[in-house]
């Protein structure tokens, strides 16, 4: 019980220091931006000239995009509810920092594969909808990124909403597993999983390469600018603090003076 | 690409490019925001006391 402050501080609690965050994320954020774009060129060049596959044709193509936004959505909302853990167990300070800054992300990839995946169900399923229990669970993830977001920036004290955006977020995480096992546990027009199964990837190279490539580029791309919505919104804090602290300034001046 | 899917597929990517390069953008300009407003509050000498503690005595550590 003695032992309040650990000798050695971990990785977690050096990157607790926002000025050493910003620091830090600095220097690794050109080389994230470029490692991306260079997997997202690889994996997008290799999908132009993949072949076309014998059921789904041309379109194909459409899921080098389709399937890592999907992936990502729900990749998103495990990386905030490991934010939301820090916010409510660890109090470390960039957790609601963290949260906030990738729910607007999560949104677009979510709704990026809402919407990639209606396009590529009007040619092969002859819909661009139906209500089955993968595009149900994962429009629902949808809405609560939005709930998310607006929560996150209902409140101008930024540590106010932190405590119930965390546990939103946890709460929420109940619908991960159910998007990923809802292909299994209902009998759904969405296929089941055919690259992370129990007996290997259910594709040959030609697909699986691209595909790869592409989520590993898109991943990259995440990280990245969620590096960089963390750094705004540090400095955002920091601006509306200053603010504040001129305002005080200008209301009295002659404290500094008197003294 | 002159397949019966062209559009299909041309769309899709269309769509993504189009919202991803939105979200970089919006991202890369709040960016921008952000970094110019600190920059004018310290042009008006407003800085953070650590900022400030930095130039007048030696890091303790």
């Amino acid at each position: 019980m003695s032992d309040i402050a650990p000798a050695r501080p971990g990785r977690f609690s050096i990157l607790a220091n926002p000025t050493r965050f910003l620091e830090l994320s600095g220097k690794v954020q050109p080389w994230l931006y470029g490692l991306a774009l260079l997997a997202l060129a690889a994996g997008l060049g290799l999908g132009v000239v993949a072949p076309d596959d014998y059921q789904q044709g041309a379109t194909v193509k459409i899921m080098f995009i389709h399937v890592p936004f999907a992936w990502l959505c729900m990749m998103i909302w495990t990386v905030m509810s490991v934010s939301a853990l820090g916010t409510l167990v660890w109090r470390h300070p960039l957790a609601d920092v963290s949260v906030k800054a990738a729910a607007p992300i999560g949104a677009v990839f979510t709704a990026l594969a809402l919407l990639t995946g209606s396009i590529w169900g009007r040619p092969m399923w002859g819909t661009w909808w139906v209500w089955d229990a993968r595009l149900t669970s994962v429009f629902v993830l949808f809405l609560m990124y939005l709930g998310l977001i607006a929560l996150t920036r209902a409140l101008d004290e930024p540590g106010k909403s932190a405590k119930a955006a965390a546990i939103l977020v946890l709460v929420g995480f109940v619908n991960i597993p159910i998007i990923k096992f809802s292909v299994d546990w209902w009998n759904t027009l969405h296929q089941p999983a055919s690259v992370m199964r129990m007996d290997g990837p259910a594709m040959p190279a030609a697909f699986l390469t691209p595909l790869l490539l592409s989520a590993l580029g898109f991943t990259l791309l995440f990280f990245a600018l969620h590096l960089t919505a963390m750094r705004n919104e540090i400095l955002r804090r920091r601006v509306e603090a200053l603010s504040r602290l001129a305002a005080r300034r200008a209301e009295t001046p002659s404290k500094e003076a008197l003294a | 690409m002159t397949g019966p899917y062209a559009a299909y597929i041309l769309s899709a990517y269309g769509f993504s490019a189009l919202a991803i390069i939105g979200l970089a953008l919006w991202i890369g300009l709040d960016s921008r925001a952000q970094k110019r407003a600190l920059a004018d509050l310290e042009a008006r000498g407003i800085r953070r006391r650590s900022a400030r503690s930095d130039q007048t005595a030696p890091s303790s550590r």
